[in-house]
């Protein structure tokens, strides 16, 4: 019974790290079109970015309110990356989609090149808060807190894009466009505006899954986040590409099934089943979970 | 130029490739030694090598459309199982060959059999996935087979003695040579072919093909197959060239790497996606020497830092390529001849997204013109 707790509240903190990559990826592609590939790099600045700050901003640190801080200013960074990302080099190439998926690789190639020329490639240990690291009973289970910590965020993650697309101005433009963008900009809404909000949201999102994945793996590496995307990928697809929720389920789906699997067959078996449940639900519902059946 | 010399431009190169070895030029900047030294002979076998598995990959994303991002799978299939066969089941060269040819057929027409079920973008997550795969299993090491991180050193016993040596590099840089040969003659002779008509039609209008009557499914896995078999072709003159069979192979950025080399040289370009691979290679090599030469060494921090990574310099020039030099350097080519040939320059203004659409007639010239569409 323990190890069942204990695999399923991890397979949730790993969920909980998907959702966060994965989301972000989900609205930039509902929205644009694009299959953002600097997503990783996004989610390796934030790390960085946290890590630095808890090391020598002022005010923040490893513990406490201090850490907190070191994590706001890590997504910042990668907010601001985002944004600028967007701005610069995503807009001018507006309605070329295979362009800017060609961009955003050479980007991701080369943001982790320049984290790795200045860092170094070896992994360095990351600050966590100290209660990060104790355990919690629960149900039996000696349950590392970090785990919980993520899959809060997610769900507060999730709960706010969903407030925000639901109730505000800017989210109605954004699930408009996804719906259907031309009519949107027929209307005389500026839809550019929205992708770079989008974008940037997307960073935070992912920077902020950077620097919770430092603390659920405790150090992090230039690489880390090209792995981590490359499920965030399959999740995406899984949920239907352009849904929060769908998005939401199959991280579930995914983390869940990769636990399990790891556990009770063998070290690696649980990526080869996430691949295999990527193919079957391709195969019954080439839309993923969410499209919507005929 | 005219068609006839445009027809024997390859088999010039050839030529003077295959002639290379007995020159003893020393060129000052762009090698180290001589042009017969093993060491830049070495070096230009990998160019080569990697020009014909850049072809392979334009195949499908040039020619075809189909942007996969499971390419290094293939390659990566092709050094392992030539490794295993004659390191672990102590086989000779030909054995391994016509293992690694029937993996080198199987593998993708498995993955592709799945992944074409599906288009666009769902189409490039699977073959990633299903690469991803390939590469978490060859980093676990399952049974010792594959050695890990550490990669997988060659037992050079069962190798014919010719291509063993550094006296020997010639033989492998002649290798590397036909192979590069092979490839481009294929890639020429299909994508001449009816079915490479086929596969340009799907690259424009799918439904058009469907249409048509024709099966777009069948060719898109007969491209497949036939792409991911040259690919793991490549893979054993590289394991013949290294010695050994390294994981960062069966990476997603090898993968990334290959699309890099297609767009620098141009997309639907046979000569373009050679010479981006032989760029890309000489410039990541020359680049990592560079970082570690000492005039880079005493620069100030913020010259010398992104200076020593050669990804960063080759990521940037590649988004360089793309915002301004569409069709890459096959696509500036074009232009010029253009120009020159009196007509009207092309506006450069490209159909939204679409990076190999500039290059459809000037690539179609060499093989009679594409059937052109309405749209």
């Amino acid at each position: 019974m323990s190890t069942l707790v204990l695999l399923t509240v991890t397979g949730l903190g790993l969920a909980a790290l998907y959702f966060l990559v994965a989301s972000g990826l989900s609205l930039i592609f509902g929205l644009m079109g694009v299959l953002n590939f600097a997503h990783g790099a996004f989610l390796t600045i934030g790390a960085y970015g946290t890590w630095w700050a808890a090391e020598n901003l002022p005010g923040a640190g490893a513990s406490g309110w201090g850490f907190v801080l070191a994590v706001a200013f890590g997504v910042a960074v990668g907010t601001l990356v985002a944004a600028l990302v967007e701005l610069a080099l995503i807009r001018p190439l507006y309605e070329r989609h295979i362009e800017q998926v060609l961009v955003t690789v050479g980007l991701s190639l080369a943001m982790v090149a320049l984290v790795r020329a200045i860092w170094g490639a070896d992994p360095r240990p990351f600050p966590a808060p100290d209660w990060a690291k104790d355990t919690t009973s629960l149900l039996g289970a000696n349950v590392p807190n970090d785990r919980f910590l993520l899959v809060g965020s997610a769900v507060v993650v999730l709960l706010a894009v969903l407030a925000f697309l639901r109730f505000t101005r800017f989210g109605l433009v954004i699930r408009a466009g996804v719906e259907n963008r031309s009519m949107v900009t027929a209307l005389g809404i500026d839809v550019r505006r929205a992708f770079t909000l989008v974008f940037a949201i997307g960073g935070a999102f992912a920077a902020l899954a950077g620097a919770l994945g430092g603390v659920y793996l405790g150090s992090i590496s230039p690489g880390q986040g090209t792995s981590l995307l490359i499920f965030a990928f399959i999740v995406v697809v899984i949920g239907g590409m352009s849904s929060i929720t769908g998005a939401a389920v199959a991280a579930v789906l995914v983390g869940l099934v990769q636990q399990f699997a790891n556990y009770y067959a063998a070290s690696g078996v649980g990526d080869l089943s996430v691949v295999l449940l990527l193919a079957v639900v391709l195969l019954t519902r080439p839309g993923g979970l969410t499209a919507r059946v005929a | 130029m005219s068609r006839n010399l445009t027809r024997l431009a390859p088999l010039a190169v050839l030529v003077v490739l295959a002639v290379l070895p007995y020159s003893t030029l020393q060129i000052p900047g762009l090698f180290d030694g001589v042009l017969n030294s093993p060491g830049t002979l070495q070096l230009l076998a990998l160019c080569l090598v990697f020009g014909g598995v850049a072809l392979s990959y334009d195949l499908l994303f040039g020619f075809t459309g189909l942007l996969s991002f499971g390419h290094a799978l293939y390659f990566a299939a092709g050094t392992y199982v030539a490794n295993l066969a004659l390191t672990e089941l102590g086989w000779g060269l030909g054995a391994a060959l016509a293992l690694t040819t029937a993996v080198g057929i199987a593998l993708p027409l498995l993955v592709g059999g799945v992944a074409l079920r599906v288009s666009g973008i769902a189409f490039s997550m699977v073959t990633l996935a299903t690469a991803q795969v390939g590469s978490i299993v060859v980093l676990r090491d399952p049974g010792g087979l594959t050695g890990g991180e550490e990669g997988l050193a060659l037992d050079r016993g069962n190798v014919p003695d010719v291509f063993v040596g550094v006296l020997n590099t010639v033989n492998v840089y002649w290798l590397a040579l036909a192979y590069l040969a092979v490839v481009y003659a294929v890639v020429a002779w299909v994508t001449g072919s009816r079915a490479g008509r086929v596969w340009q039609a799907i690259r424009e209008n799918e439904r058009r093909v469907e249409v048509l009557g024709l099966r777009p499914y069948d060719f898109k896995l007969v491209v497949f197959v036939l792409a991911g078999l040259l690919a793991a072709l490549g893979g054993v003159v590289h394991l013949l060239l290294l010695g050994g069979s390294t994981p960062r192979t069966t990476t997603a950025d090898f993968t990334l790497g290959l699309l890099v080399m297609v767009v620098l040289g141009g997309a639907g370009s046979r000569w373009g996606a050679v010479l981006g691979g032989v760029l890309y290679t000489y410039l990541d090599s020359r680049l990592t020497d560079l970082a570690s030469s000492p005039a880079v060494q005493d620069l100030p921090a913020w010259l010398r830092v992104p200076l020593s990574e050669p990804l960063f310099l080759l990521g940037s020039l590649f988004v360089l390529v793309v915002f301004f030099v569409p069709g890459g350097i096959a696509g500036v080519v074009a232009r010029l001849r253009e120009r020159r040939s009196g007509r009207r320059p092309g506006d450069g203004g490209l159909p939204p997204g679409r990076v190999v659409e500039q290059l459809r007639e000037q690539v179609g010239a060499g093989y009679g013109g594409a059937p052109r569409d309405g749209v």
